[in-house]
């Protein structure tokens, strides 16, 4: 059974519909991120999850119980679940009692909870900061003690709102690595939300990507990002070339698709006439001086209209008819001479290519 | 001993009571803290003419025989500084970010645990509100000379030997007194400032 579970939930303020027809299920050990950018309506989600929040409409279970009816259920619900918030949060008081506060809340025994305080600031590496006042805390840190706070009354679910969102690299991966190994020895459901992709690949078991207070895709975070199935989610997952088309022949699965007066090959599902999107990654574009034999079944030749370092890549847009941006080493680009205005030919695989509905 | 009974006695009302208005929601709130921020000022004649005519013979509680008592000083002090300490502790709790209401609540904490933690989290605030409430009700003379009666050895406070002796023409003790008053004030206005500092 899921521990949690969302039915047709929407959310709005005012007139300003935040979430719209969310059906959400979390299974038990489950870590799911919720990825998509700022705005989405994932903090709100959350808020909902962690019934902080009444939604509009719609439903949320926790383990099979319905807590928008049942008021008395909240609180216990509560008790399983904890939360943390994207801005790192400490009480007014010691590193210690902040950590402390759960277990104290929930009436444990004074050594239960020095023990269980203990052995959960050593996880966060927060040991040796006991007795410091939480508020003198650098940012990281203080998101350390609000980790170490929600983990220590051992949640079965955890619910974390971009965490590492006003981290340093440093402290980003001292929280992440908190989190495997809550992952790895607790088996705590997570449901976590971020906008860094990368994040979400390293931790998620699933991912679900929301766009304008939509959950639009669900998958593995492979799933997810070689195979986008909106054109949303293909710009969030890095997928830089998104061009119109509509499919004009097919032979097999080999289809050809009219992109502004320019074929295109790649295997897709859809018929002639159907418009689609064509999906490329830039760094899937191999760069050619001649146009040269290649097993590539797509080959065209552009003018370079822009360059930008990245170290070490560079960026170039190209023209071939239609944009196309295409990401190489510094060094590869300085070999081969490129500057703008050169004329270029670029290959691509067909198995390179995605295709996507058009709406 | 009077200030600081009503003191004492005031903020034990408004504590709650301050948590009770912010912690809720209901019509009329923000009315309600308007009327109670105009109350900071209200004139101390007014409440001692209030108090007076409630407690004299003639009035409602005229039966308790209270008038002209340290007793009834103190009623009219608490009900001269309960607005102002009110107010202020309000404002104080909605110093606190409502973020740190939702971390307690969804660590676990009972609406009541959740209050306490506020409380706690404006303790400094809250502190110098009852201070405030302090100071007013130690330096008014108005509410003091009109239901207590300067009566000596019975009701009779600083501000109100003050009052009279400079009106007998003993204005050298009037000024000794006021100095007292006024060193009193400063050493709150310290104790003050040192606990906002911390």
């Amino acid at each position: 059974m899921s521990i949690l579970e969302t039915v047709n939930l929407h959310q709005r303020f005012g007139e300003h519909v935040i979430l719209s027809d969310v059906n959400l299920k979390i299974e038990s050990s489950e870590v799911f991120v919720l990825i998509g950018p700022t705005g989405a309506g994932k903090t709100t989600l959350l808020r909902l999850l962690d019934l902080l929040d009444r939604p509009a409409s719609g439903r949320v279970y926790f383990d099979g119980t319905d807590v928008t009816v049942s008021k008395s259920y909240r609180q216990t619900a509560r008790r399983r679940m904890s939360f943390v918030q994207q801005k790192p949060l400490v009480f007014t008081m010691s590193v210690y009692d902040n950590i402390a506060c759960g277990l104290r809340w929930r009436q444990e025994n004074p050594e239960t909870i020095r023990q269980k305080v203990v052995t959960v600031m050593q996880l966060v590496g927060m040991q040796d900061y006991r007795d410091r006042k939480a508020k003198t805390l650098s940012g990281g840190e203080m998101q350390r003690v609000a980790l170490a706070r929600a983990l220590v009354t051992e949640p079965e679910v955890l619910l974390l709102d971009e965490p590492t969102a006003n981290l340093d690299p440093i402290s980003v991966s001292g929280v992440e690595e908190t989190l495997a190994h809550t992952i790895a020895e607790k088996k705590t459901t997570i449901v976590m939300s971020t906008h860094d992709m990368a994040q979400g690949q390293r931790l998620a078991d699933r991912i679900g990507v929301m766009v304008n207070g939509r959950l639009v895709q669900f998958g593995t975070p492979k799933e997810v990002f070689i195979a986008p199935q909106t054109r949303e989610v293909a710009e969030f997952v890095g997928v830089e070339n998104i061009l119109p088309g509509i499919v004009s022949g097919r032979d097999s699965d080999l289809v050809t698709i009219d992109v502004n007066q320019n074929i295109i090959e790649s295997i897709s599902v859809y018929q002639p006439g159907e418009k689609v999107f064509v999906l490329i990654r830039p760094e899937d574009i191999t760069l050619m001086l001649g146009p040269g034999l290649s097993s590539a079944r797509n080959t065209f030749m552009g003018k370079i209209i822009k360059m930008i370092s990245v170290e070490p890549l560079v960026r170039i847009e190209i023209d071939c008819g239609f944009p196309l941006l295409v990401l190489i080493t510094r060094r590869s680009s300085e070999e081969m001479g490129l500057t703008i205005g050169k004329s270029v030919y670029c290959s691509l695989k067909a198995s390179a290519i995605r295709v996507i509905k058009r709406w | 001993m009077i200030s600081v009974s009503s003191c004492s006695i005031a903020s034990a009302i408004s504590i709650p009571l301050g948590s009770l208005v912010h912690f809720n929601r209901f019509r009329g709130k923000r009315p309600l803290i308007s009327v109670i921020q105009t109350l900071y000022s209200v004139p101390t004649v007014v409440i001692g003419l209030f108090v007076f005519l409630m407690f004299s013979r003639a009035g409602p509680l005229g039966e308790l025989k209270l008038l002209f008592t340290p007793a009834v000083m103190i009623i009219g002090q608490v009900a001269l500084i309960i607005p102002l300490i009110l107010g202020l502790i309000i404002s104080a709790l909605s110093g606190i970010d409502k973020a740190v209401a939702e971390t307690a609540i969804s660590l676990g904490a009972t609406r009541f645990q959740m209050v306490m933690l506020i409380l706690k989290e404006a303790k400094f605030a809250v502190l110098a509100a009852i201070i405030m409430g302090f100071g007013r009700a130690f330096s008014e003379v108005g509410l003091a000379l009109m239901v207590g009666g300067n009566i000596r050895g019975f009701t009779r406070t600083l501000t109100t030997t003050i009052s009279l002796e400079t009106s007998k023409g003993d204005v050298e003790l009037s000024i000794a007194l006021g100095i007292i008053l006024l060193m009193i004030a400063l050493a709150i206005n310290i104790t003050l400032n040192r606990l906002q500092q911390r």
